[in-house]
């Protein structure tokens, strides 16, 4: 299958990105270069079969639900672009 | 003094516990060869004063005989390790003047080892790349050129490409790279020096400006096998702070490597030979069976069915997990913010302007890949061949104890030359990919020269966690190679 400009465009959106109009038309080319490669796995019976995220066998460890670390905001917030004493500012969410 | 520049790590280290040079002298001639060599465009920053007030109080420590394992050594330090009060770019725009409060967990073990830190080196944007030109700060520049065309500019691979151009270019002593698919053994592989990719878990991931998260590790760039033995000696190590990190003792890696191959068996993948490979790259890998063979391995011919399957695998599972840990770069709370009349205006502006071109590409193939209805499509689809690929691994590894096979597919290319074709620039890592998705570890050995008088590396794959007998291997490698070709500009350096 084969993305359009639109469907691009929409994705996007989803992933909170400004691409303007006149690099749009490149990506749609890139991305389905990119998804026709990746579409050779349709080949691959996989039935059966379960999916690998953990490499190590390990399993993932437990510890306290307790509080670990923290308590030093100005370190936290020391490199915001706009911040407003220890917390961050951002335009207007709520009118 | 003449001729400091030509210790290799364990030469240096050596010389410093002797008392035969400084690291205060080896430190000011690293920082002056790294001006020297400002054309390679291997640094992004230079931590001159930091590196000599860490080499002063190294030469205190060894003056009374103290000092760790790394004691005084210089390195270079891949920028997408957070390093407190140190600018971390990542070579992204959009982590314009971020200076960590923290640093990286392997750093933080290097310095405690005793290392110094020369600076931070280019990479490909997020390492994301094979050829270190996605980098918002350019590319960096191979040291290597061409037998008789010494204008032309060659990449050094990618994306650990300013680490591997600074090793080269004798510009650090060794560096710590990252490898999500390759980006520490092909730009080894590119430049003539030695990399290595650990198991997955053997370094804490913690600190570094994470890619894709199932498949980063850290690892050694280095002039041989013993320095990058050294290297990933400091590097290793558990770490609560990563729960992916293994919870296993590090063994000493420089304690067997001089054990030899007699008695290993050591397999040859046939899914490996692919279509259009170079004659030469062949040829250098028969060559390498054949001089493992003379020092005693047993030869295995293997099969990794679903070798072919791996970089379309990787190319879903990686622009999947870097389009979510990327969605934190958002103009919020560090980094580059571009203003807009909204908050998600602003969000996709920052993010907009702020990430280059092949970023996009990858956190929109990423967002596609993990949207409603295309999941199960290609993500699931993605990790079930994943299974299948570090299965053909575990089975190969029942037979023998590690796998041979070139690094890359050509020796290192002009720069521009792959620009302009995303698939075709996925390609170099034809060789390199099917390892980060099974976890495995792998090392890059140069072993010879291609007809355009460029270095050419063949890797040793081990089994998990066995990062000892892989080097081992490596070693043995090594020796028979025998690979003493320098790049033209290091002659009279």
């Amino acid at each position: 299958m084969s993305l359009d400009k639109a469907t691009v465009a929409s994705i996007a959106t989803l992933a909170r990105l400004r691409v303007p109009d006149d690099r749009l038309e490149p990506m749609v080319a890139d991305l389905n270069a990119i998804l026709g490669f990746v579409e050779q796995l349709e080949q691959v019976d996989t039935a059966g079969v379960e999916p690998l995220a953990n490499v190590t066998g390990h399993a993932l460890p437990q510890r306290e639900d307790a509080v670990t670390d923290g308590g030093y905001p100005e370190r936290v917030t020391a490199n915001a672009p706009d911040p407003a004493g220890t917390f961050y500012a951002v335009p207007k969410v709520v009118e | 003094m003449a001729g400091i520049l030509d210790l290799d790590l364990v030469a240096a280290r050596d010389a410093l516990r002797a008392r035969e040079i400084s690291s205060t002298e080896l430190t000011s001639a690293y920082l002056a060869r790294i001006e020297a060599t400002r054309d390679l465009n291997a640094y992004i920053t230079v931590t001159a004063d930091k590196a000599l007030a860490m080499a002063a109080a190294s030469d205190e420590k060894l003056e009374k005989g103290e000092g760790g394992p790394l004691e005084g050594l210089p390195i270079a330090v891949k920028d997408l390790f957070c390093t407190e009060g140190v600018p971390t770019t990542a070579a992204s725009h959009i982590l314009d003047g971020f200076e960590p409060t923290y640093e990286s967990t392997v750093t933080a073990k290097l310095w405690d080892a005793g290392a110094v830190m020369l600076g931070k080196t280019n990479l490909d944007e997020f390492a994301m790349g094979s050829s270190n030109e996605t980098s918002y700060y350019g590319p960096a520049v191979n040291p290597w050129r061409a037998t008789g065309d010494a204008d032309t500019r060659l990449v050094p691979g990618g994306s650990s490409g300013g680490s591997a151009a600074a090793v080269a270019g004798w510009a650090a002593l060794a560096a710590t790279g990252t490898d999500t698919g390759g980006s520490i053994r092909q730009p080894a592989g590119f430049t003539g020096i030695v990399g290595m990719r650990p198991s997955y878990g053997r370094c804490s991931r913690w600190g570094i400006v994470a890619f894709a998260s199932s498949l980063d590790q850290a690892g050694p760039l280095a002039r041989t096998v013993a320095d990058a033995a050294l290297l990933l000696s400091g590097m290793a190590g558990h770490d609560p702070k990563d729960s992916t990190s293994a919870p296993l003792p590090v063994p000493d890696f420089s304690a067997g490597l001089e054990d030899g191959v007699k008695g290993l068996r050591i397999g040859v993948p046939r899914e490996f030979r692919i279509d259009g490979m170079p004659a030469e790259i062949a040829a250098l890998w028969a060559q390498g069976v054949e001089w493992l063979k003379d020092a005693g391995a047993e030869i295995v011919d293997i099969s990794l069915p679903h070798t072919p399957y791996a970089l379309p695998t990787y190319y879903i599972i990686a622009p999947a997990e870097a389009s979510s840990n990327l969605a934190r770069y958002d103009g919020v709370r560090y980094g580059l913010r571009v203003d807009g009349d909204s908050l998600a205006e602003m969000y996709a502006n920052t993010r907009g302007e702020g990430f280059g071109a092949e970023v996009q590409r990858r956190i929109l193939t990423g967002t596609y890949v993990l949207s409603a209805g295309y999941y199960d499509a290609y993500y699931r689809k993605a990790q079930r061949v994943r299974t299948l690929i570090r299965r053909d691994y575990d089975q190969a590894f029942e037979k023998v104890d590690a796998i041979l096979a070139p690094t890359s597919p050509s020796d290192a290319f002009p720069i521009g030359a792959n620009e302009s074709d995303p698939v075709k620039m996925y390609l170099n890592d034809v060789f390199t990919v099917p390892l980060n998705l099974a976890g495995l570890p792998g090392i890059s050995v140069p072993a010879g020269l291609s007809a355009r008088g460029l270095p050419l590396g063949l890797q040793v794959m081990g089994p998990m966690f066995e990062e000892a007998k892989l080097l081992r291997v490596a070693r043995a490698l090594e020796r028979a190679a025998a690979f003493t070709a320098r790049p033209a500009m290091l002659e009279g350096v």
